[in-house]
């Protein structure tokens, strides 16, 4: 069995956006998370339920030490979360992201990456 | 009146005196510990017999086990050198003195057992069946007609259990704070387990069962009564073990036929247990721990309310799903599944179930054959005879049998 990392991505104004909806909305959007991660936890196939990540208090440092704030959500594929799965095939980990709710959000997107084993060098 | 007496005395007694002069011999002596305190209960019976019973049977037992210890100790010679030698020690006087039958020396002594049982050098079956002969006081014969095994299996792994124990020179201590965390995470998941041999087992022994289940409580309620052990997962499986335990004379009927969740009469489910549970579960969440036991004891809490109080299943669901988040257990995957067909209804939750491919699993065919039945009657005929062909009691077999029936 394989592990990869599923990154979600979505359109920064969605992100920035997410504090305006209503407690109904974000209850039900919490719902579908938790069904899916559920869905992929109940097969054993949930390595790291990982982490969503913020939008306050992100810099970002380049080359000579230069820090600037951000990313800003006005960049189109924001990251805002990711978690590690277990499968056979990346066709098995790209099935099981189709269900990923950030599907919905707009400009969501699902990033499917292979974990490298550290002895790994091809 | 002493044929009585002297079984009730034997489950009740036997686990102590054990427990006291093994975490006085050591763990390597485990045997030796338990032929002196068979050998006491003989003489009760022969001495009982002859003369009656004794004003205070139970200091009588005492006595008499720490006279057996002690002659034991003169005149057994591998005994003497070995234990001798392990405690250090100059003079008979000072061994006689030291085995110590008080309350408070029995108590601190099941909970260095319970860690030196539950080490995690031996299998977590072994533990078990290890804490209900050691700590429990069951006999041999009543460990596998409750596990649905064979002496001779129990006894081969209470055998290799103690070998290995013996090798790994394992210490009856409560392990120091640095250990604490990890050593009493194996005690829990094998208090869990003695108390789901008893809740679960498919073994017609009603009254044997229940004792298991209140042993598992007893025990547990040992570890809270310790500063060390009292962590709030410790409370949240207590409370766990009371919101399963309300149900136990529910589930089953008079006839002995098992009575599913649904089917059950709210009014047999036992209130004081479920009181007791609440006031468990509110030390539990005091600081901000979240262990699988948690989650599982705010399940069992939901279980606890009628079938149409609002929200019910919507939140039984999200704890199983944050449950198998937290850790995957086939058995939660399964219940997970449950819980999605009384929110989503069965189409969706036949979709979730097929995903778990646990082909061969008693309760994945009886679930599917749940969810199948009205929507496709042949696959979920298909399914309870599956299940059907790997239940191992009668109960269950009765249970499938009137579901496939109605089928018809």
């Amino acid at each position: 069995m394989k592990e990869f990392a599923l990154i979600f991505r979505i359109d920064g104004g969605a992100a920035a956006g997410a504090a305006d909806i209503s407690p109904a909305e974000m209850q039900e959007r919490m719902t579908y998370w938790n069904n899916w991660m559920g869905s992929i936890a109940a097969r054993d196939r949930l390595s790291s339920s990982g982490h969503r990540l913020g939008i306050k208090e992100s810099k970002t440092i380049a080359s000579g030490n230069v820090v600037t704030d951000g990313p800003y959500t006005e960049v189109k594929e924001f990251i805002n979360g990711f978690i590690i799965v277990k499968a056979q095939t990346v066709d098995e980990a790209v099935e099981m992201a189709k269900g990923c709710p950030i599907l919905f959000a707009a400009g969501g997107k699902v990033e499917i990456r292979p974990l490298v084993a550290p002895d790994d060098n091809k | 009146m002493e044929r009585q007496l002297i079984p009730e005395l034997y489950r009740k007694e036997y686990g102590k005196m054990v427990t006291v002069l093994c975490s006085r011999f050591g763990i390597a002596y485990m045997d030796i510990a338990e032929d002196i305190v068979s050998d006491t209960f003989l003489s009760a019976a022969e001495t009982w017999g002859l003369r009656g019973v004794p004003s205070n049977p139970v200091s009588w037992l005492y006595a008499v086990a720490r006279n057996n210890a002690l002659n034991s100790l003169k005149h057994d010679r591998v005994f003497q050198r070995q234990v001798k030698k392990d405690l250090t020690m100059d003079g008979e006087k000072s061994f006689e003195m030291e085995i110590d039958l008080s309350p408070k020396n029995i108590t601190d002594s099941q909970l260095q057992m319970m860690f030196a049982i539950c080490h995690p050098s031996i299998p977590v079956e072994a533990q078990v069946s290890l804490a209900l002969r050691v700590l429990c006081g069951f006999s041999i014969d009543e460990i596998a007609q409750a596990l649905l095994t064979t002496k001779s299996n129990i006894n081969k792994r209470l055998f290799r259990a103690k070998e290995k124990l013996r090798l790994e020179e394992v210490k009856i201590a409560v392990p120091d704070s640095r250990e604490i965390s990890a050593r009493l995470d194996t005690v829990l998941v094998c208090l869990y387990l003695l108390f789901n041999e008893g809740y679960y087992s498919a073994s017609p022994d009603k009254v044997l069962r229940r004792d298991f289940c209140l042993e598992a409580m007893r025990l547990t309620y040992l570890l809270i009564g310790n500063t060390s052990t009292s962590m709030s997962r410790v409370h949240a499986l207590m409370a766990l073990m009371c919101f399963q335990a309300c149900r136990f004379d529910a589930r089953v009927n008079d006839n002995g036929e098992l009575v599913l969740y649904e089917d059950q009469d709210i009014r047999r489910w036992d209130e004081e247990l479920i009181q007791r549970g609440n006031d468990f579960f509110m030390r539990a969440i005091r600081n901000n721990e979240v262990s699988k036991y948690h989650l599982e004891a705010a399940i069992a809490w939901w279980h606890t309310h009628p079938a149409e109080e609002e929200q019910k299943w919507e939140n039984i669901l999200r704890l199983y799903n944050q449950r198998l988040i937290l850790e995957y257990s086939p058995v939660a995957a399964l219940n997970r599944a449950y819980a999605f067909y009384r929110v989503y209804g069965r189409e969706r939750a036949i979709e979730e179930a097929e995903k778990l491919q646990l082909s061969g699993n008693l309760f994945y065919h009886s679930l599917l054959g749940e969810l199948y039945t009205g929507v496709d009657n042949k696959q979920a005929r298909q399914h309870f005879i599956q299940a059907l062909e790997l239940a191992g009691s009668a109960a269950e077999r009765a249970v499938l049998e009137k579901k496939l029936g109605s089928l018809k």
